[in-house]
């Protein structure tokens, strides 16, 4: 199926970190030790972060270093530890769903994989794309995106009074 | 590099990322599985992003980090409120909607 390329450096690294991103995924949701599944999301996401470099896309892949890894994983172990006193292995946090969950996902994997290799086959990416640079991005974003820009900041305004009301003791 | 590499990596990590959404009990994980299904949204549109050579693409998923942002601090406060509320966060306990 794939093309003669593939051991290129680039294939070569896709490949490891996209292993390492699935198994982290796996463990994400299989692990029965909620700080456990908080490091591996850690895992998934640094490996999100790389693939993003491999996209050329140096300025999303910082930022999601710095506000994945940075703020989310310290909120998510603040929620963990806020809310459960125990670290450790549980043996309740799933339900009995499993078996909806497991053909819900498999059938929307397989519809999604044969949808794409119908779609793009061996489509390759561009090797000689233009570098979107950083000036770029700031342009579209104060630029032709400048309304949605507004909407976020109002969002992240709500949400940043709507997380102190709610959790406020009063 | 092709395409088709990074879109399916997209889809298995949306997959997986349901499939917690549906099988976890605690909201915390759910949460993390949530966390999952945004970032394979966002490896999707960088790559349709370098495809097309457009800087739109990236512009999205940096708006999509955003709101990640905000939607897990939301979230994480809607969790504590709960907690404090049943002293449990299990999302099956939740059903005083229940008639």
């Amino acid at each position: 199926m794939f093309a003669s390329d593939l051991l290129i450096a680039q294939n070569i690294g896709f490949f490891i970190i996209a292993a390492l991103m699935v198994v982290g995924a796996l463990r994400v949701v299989t692990t029965s030790n909620v700080v456990h599944a908080a490091l591996w999301l850690v895992v998934v996401l640094a490996g999100a972060a790389a693939q993003y470099v491999l996209l050329a896309a140096e300025f999303v892949a910082v930022t999601q270093v710095l506000v994945y890894i940075g703020a989310v994983m310290v909120l998510f172990l603040f929620g963990t530890m806020l809310t459960r006193a125990r670290i450790g292995a549980e043996s309740d946090l799933n339900n009995k769903n499993w078996f909806v969950g497991l053909p819900v996902a498999l059938t929307l994997l397989a519809a999604m994989l044969i949808a794409l290799r119908d779609g793009f086959g061996n489509e390759k990416l561009p090797a000689d794309a233009p570098l979107v640079s950083t000036q770029v991005l700031s342009d579209q974003i104060f630029g032709p995106y400048l309304l949605p820009f507004w909407a976020l900041s109002f969002v992240l305004l709500a949400a940043v009074i709507g997380a102190i009301v709610l959790a406020r003791r009063d | 590099m092709l395409l088709n590499e990074f879109l399916f990596l997209g889809a298995i990590l949306f997959c997986i990322g349901v499939y917690g959404v549906i099988v976890r009990k605690n909201a915390v994980l759910v949460l993390m599985s949530i966390e999952l299904i945004l970032n394979s949204v966002n490896i999707n549109l960088l790559a349709f992003s370098l495809r097309n050579g457009s800087a739109d693409g990236q512009t999205f998923a940096l708006y999509v980090i955003a709101v990640a942002a905000a939607e897990v601090g939301v979230g994480l406060a809607l969790v504590l409120l709960v907690y404090r509320n049943s002293r449990s966060i299990s999302l099956d306990e939740l059903s005083e909607m229940k008639g």
